[in-house]
């Protein structure tokens, strides 16, 4: 088993209710999977499916990455949702 | 000394960051400012909460510039963005940029501030006047 540190930040904290959570995981475990996870623990951080970027230890990474022990994951909701009428 | 990419909680001055960039090649300083506004799509706002995964930002900040590097020829670049409350007419992000000319220099600056919201881990929470709020996401 693996144990990574999970970070919530914004609409994801608000939903989750703390800003970071342990997570054991068996074993080949991939970003996209603790994802699904995280949805069936709170479903309402489902509909940012398909529009948030992931993180492992303060770098860009992909659903299929592997996760390892002692990994920083971060799911990071939209940051602006593209807009430019924005600032 | 002047750190070029920074997530802070203090209030944003462009002077120093102008005078750290410009070196004696430069004859184009741009500077950007994002000033926290008293509207959006007519609805009235009392004030903004921006939040930063710093220690990601700082890291991202610092690769949007390169990728700006990488696509016109600038020189240095200053990044500094604010977290925390921020009131109507405040400054949330300074994007600085020198460069030889000045196509260069404003161009790099359009596109590190699109990058910037696109990939950045900084977040803005809305907060209306009438006393809601909401993340902009």
């Amino acid at each position: 088993m693996i144990t990574v540190t999970v970070r919530f930040f914004a609409g994801h904290r608000d939903i989750v209710g703390r800003a970071e959570a342990q997570y054991t995981l068996t074993e080949g475990t991939t970003l996209g999977q603790l994802w699904e996870q995280l949805i069936a623990e709170y479903p309402r951080l489902a509909g940012y499916t398909g529009r948030l970027l992931f993180a492992v230890n303060q770098q860009f990474a992909q659903p299929a990455t592997v996760l390892s022990d002692g990994d920083e994951v971060a799911f990071i909701p939209p940051v602006s949702g593209g807009r430019s009428d924005d600032v | 000394m002047i750190e070029p990419f920074v997530i802070t909680t203090e209030p944003l001055d462009p002077a120093p960051l102008v005078a750290a960039v410009q070196t004696p090649d430069d004859g184009a300083v741009v500077t950007f400012s994002g000033v926290v506004r008293n509207q959006f799509g007519g609805r009235p706002t009392a004030f903004l909460v921006y939040e930063a995964y710093a220690e990601m930002a700082v890291p991202v900040l610092r690769q949007i510039a390169d990728e700006a590097r990488a696509r016109w020829p600038i020189g240095r670049v200053c990044v500094h963005h604010r977290v925390g409350r921020l009131e109507i007419g405040e400054t949330a992000v300074l994007v600085v940029v020198a460069a030889p000319h000045r196509a260069a220099a404003f161009a790099a600056a359009a596109y590190i501030m699109d990058r910037i919201k696109e990939i950045a881990p900084i977040w803005k929470q809305e907060h209306w006047a009438d006393g809601t709020a909401e993340w902009r996401e």
